[in-house]
């Protein structure tokens, strides 16, 4: 974990925006609900050959766009506060992302705040992530995804419990 | 019990001041001085005018950087430095410095201040930590820092007088806005929108720091400092609970109406007047009725607090369009009348027009012609729906509801201009206004509210107006009749400061970096140099030594460089295409410097 963690750093120090490919395998090998999983088992995208996205990277867009995009930028491309995510995405971990998301960040004034206490944020967390992976691996561009998978119904049921226990 | 505790300050202070000059005697005697930039618009009016005409329409262009400055901060530097006598004092964004230099012994630095403050405050502060910089009073300099900390510093060394806790920052409230002199108070807003803080103006004792009073945007009758009978709008009181009638239950308890924009002050009426900002959060849905007194003109009287009136542009905001941008007085003759008018450019993209002393609507106009929301504002006296914007339903998210993306609304939530203050020129009667030019597709959804957690629910993504590259103009406007004079294009929004002289120039930054110095009868450019960094800071002028100077603080950032930084893309280019906007990273990188240009000696 610390060692991606390193890499990730010292690659974007020497080389900033040369990164050109994501170094993990994101395609999708399992799906439960409308949900896509990697060979890992972590949350992965899953982009149909008309453009149809899965509803997870959908609703990601949406929540990145309302609670992050104030900092990070449009489109996870970064900005003159926050880094780019889809730059991060390329080698961050799962367990990583949620880590920061949810306990926050700090190097001297650059703060990333806890967001784990937000259920905004912490009840949409796989669909950040799923998101902004796609992101990372160009399978969705800077456009608001216009074909979705609809919205799963086991989903409709844990966001309401998890929006409704803040 | 508030009511007896600001009674007593009240009494205590009334004897105390007697005798003794206001402090705002001494500011506006300052500010009639050219060669001091005494309040950050220069004086009370907001009109960023100078008279100082050493440099003008003819010689601008041999204009050369006398010298520079870095603030060692890198975050984006709104705001602008004051000038009084040798002295000028320039602050910076968090950790909110303050540097005292002496500009007649080579801009030696005479004292810095530097708070310690929580960290923890930076990611509360919802575009960037700003600050739009100090103000001065009684000898003392007045700092509104990113903790709400309002501190008082002696003018001559930096000592700390007194400082106050203006608001909670672990429930989103923070401060980025200048604070206003006026008499023997200092008057200070708060941030905190997107976090549903419950926003107010708040007068500090100039002496002390005790609190006088402060007036909330939303809430009960006794909160928001409004007379059921005597608070007008649009000529007709008020009445009783006009903003909790507005709230659906307890709502207004979390309606944001933030105060972050500029105070003004006509002495003469003894009014102090600011805009609210928008209320939380940003799905309208969630919050029905009009949300009173978010998005709203204020003009109070600044000893007791009290509301004369009140003018809500935007009703149940749908679109993130606060209205804290500042107003600008001036004295104008209109139709044969000498009319005491207030000037308004709303981030709505209407202008309004205003009596200042009673509040009548004189003036709503569209000041960039693709705004699309409304059709316009009802000017008919005996409509019910007098004074109100008609919307179009088509942009109205509202109508559109929750989880429906309204596509195609301009302005967008930045507004057709934010804070960057225009400026007004007596000589031509023209307010120089920087604007953007920028539309938006916003889908609001439900959201909950956790105390100092961002409380925004809704989506929003921007590009520039259908067919169009540029996402800026810089504007000449007629308050009168309500229509442009003159417009330049520019690449990205205009986030700077204008500043106009009686030389005939009028000068603002860009946000690639530009100072620039335009003819202000045509708008022809005469003059620009790139500065190390974006400019989202103002331009103002000073006279040192008989050499007119004029200085500009550039350091990108603010909203502005989080939503440009990599440019927009084009919504009509279709799912998966790159395409898109010049990004402002292209042109310009962080880091706060003053730039202070003069002609060759
Ligand atoms: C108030 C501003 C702000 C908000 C809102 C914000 N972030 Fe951050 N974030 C930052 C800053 C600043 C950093 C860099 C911290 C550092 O320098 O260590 C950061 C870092 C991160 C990182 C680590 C990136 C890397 O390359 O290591 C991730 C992941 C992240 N943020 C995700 C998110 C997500 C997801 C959201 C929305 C739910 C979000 N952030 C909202 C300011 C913000």
């Amino acid at each position: 974990m610390r060692k991606i963690w390193l890499i990730a750093a010292t690659l974007t120090l020497v080389a900033p925006g040369t990164i050109a490919f994501a170094a993990d395998d994101a395609a999708a090998v399992k799906t439960e609900d409308g949900k896509y999983f990697d060979k890992e088992g972590n949350p992965t995208y899953k982009v149909g050959a008309d453009g149809t996205v899965d509803w997870y990277t959908y609703s990601g867009y949406r929540r990145y766009h309302s609670e992050c995009h104030v900092c990070h930028g449009p489109d996870g491309m970064g900005s003159t506060y926050a880094p780019a995510l889809q730059d991060s995405l390329k080698t961050m971990s799962y367990g990583d992302f949620v880590s920061v998301v949810a306990s926050g960040r700090q190097s001297g004034n650059s703060v990333m705040p806890a967001l784990g206490d937000n259920p905004n944020v912490a009840c949409y967390m796989d669909d950040l992530y799923v998101y902004l992976r796609a992101r990372a691996h160009d399978a969705v561009g800077r456009v608001r995804p216009a074909k979705k998978e609809d919205k799963p119904e086991a989903y409709t049921e844990t966001e309401k419990s998890c929006m409704g226990a803040k | 019990m508030r009511k007896v505790l600001s009674a007593a300050c009240l009494g205590a202070m009334a004897t105390f001041v007697v005798g003794v000059a206001y402090a705002n005697e001494e500011l506006i005697k300052m500010s009639q001085n050219p060669k001091d930039w005494v309040q950050p618009a220069g004086d009370y009016a907001n009109t960023r005018y100078s008279k100082l005409n050493q440099i003008n329409a003819s010689n601008v262009g041999k204009l050369q950087v006398a010298w520079t400055f870095s603030t060692g901060v890198l975050r984006g530097h709104e705001g602008g430095p004051l000038v009084i006598g040798n002295m000028m004092y320039v602050h910076t964004p968090f950790p909110n410095k303050v540097y005292a230099l002496d500009l007649s012994q080579d801009n030696k630095i005479v004292w810095k201040y530097e708070p310690k403050q929580d960290p923890n405050v930076i990611p509360v502060m919802c575009c960037d930590t700003v600050n739009r910089g100090v103000a001065y009073g009684d000898g003392k300099i007045f700092l509104h820092q990113a903790d709400t900390t309002l501190v008082a510093l002696d003018a001559k060394t930096g000592q700390v007088q007194w400082s106050v806790k203006n608001g909670d920052p672990g429930k989103g409230a923070t401060g980025t806005s200048s604070p206003l002199v006026v008499k023997d108070k200092v008057l200070i807003g708060i941030s905190g929108g997107e976090f549903g803080v419950q926003c107010h103006v708040t007068a500090y004792d100039l002496k002390s720091g005790k609190q006088v009073w402060r007036a909330f945007s939303e809430g009960p009758d006794d909160q928001i400092m409004v007379d059921p009978v005597k608070t007008t709008e649009l000529g007709k009181p008020v009445g009783k609970d006009s903003s909790i009638k507005t709230w659906q239950g307890d709502q207004w308890k979390i309606g944001g109406g933030c105060t972050w924009g500029w105070l003004s002050y006509d002495p003469s009426l003894n009014m102090v007047y600011y805009g609210s900002g928008n209320p939380s959060t940003w799905n309208p849905k969630q919050r029905p009725g009009d949300n009173k007194w978010s998005m709203t003109v204020f003009a109070r009287n600044p000893d007791t607090g009290m509301a004369n009136w009140v003018y809500q542009m935007t009703p149940h905001d749908e679109w993130d369009y606060d209205g804290v941008n500042e107003m600008i007085l001036s004295d104008q003759n209109v139709n044969g009348q000498e009319r005491k008018l207030l000037t308004h450019f709303d981030r709505n993209g209407l202008a309004y027009t205003m009596d200042r002393a009673t509040g009548e609507l004189l003036v709503a106009e569209k000041y960039d012609p693709k705004v699309n929301w409304t059709t316009g504002v009802d000017m008919n006296k005996s409509s019910p729906t007098y004074g109100r914007p008609k919307v179009v339903d088509q942009y109205s998210t509202e109508k559109g509801g929750e989880d429906k993306n309204t596509k195609g609304i301009c302005p967008a939530a930045l507004g057709t201009k934010d804070q960057q203050p225009a400026a007004y020129s007596p000589d031509t009667q023209l307010f120089y206004v920087p604007t953007n030019h920028v539309c938006m597709d916003y889908e609001p959804f439900k959201v909950s509210y956790t105390a100092g957690q961002p409380y925004v629910g809704a989506t929003l993504s921007m590009y520039p107006p259908q067919g169009e590259t540029h996402m800026g103009n810089f504007i000449a406007w007629d308050n009168k009749t309500g229509k442009i004079v003159w417009s330049n294009k520019e690449p990205f929004s205009v986030w700077s400061g204008a500043l106009a002289t009686a030389g005939g120039v009028v000068f603002y930054g860009t946000l690639e970096g530009y100072l620039k110095a335009v003819d202000a009868k045509t708008g022809k450019e005469l003059y620009k140099f790139k500065t190390p960094s974006g400019i989202i800071g103002n331009v103002n002028t000073y006279e040192q030594g008989g050499r007119q100077y004029v200085a500009v603080l550039s350091g990108v950032g603010g909203w502005a460089g989080i939503g440009l930084a990599a440019g927009l893309t084009d919504p009509t280019a279709g799912l998966g295409a790159v395409g898109g906007y010049a990004a402002l990273s292209n042109y310009t990188a962080l880091g706060g410097t003053l730039t202070v240009f003069a002609l060759p000696q």
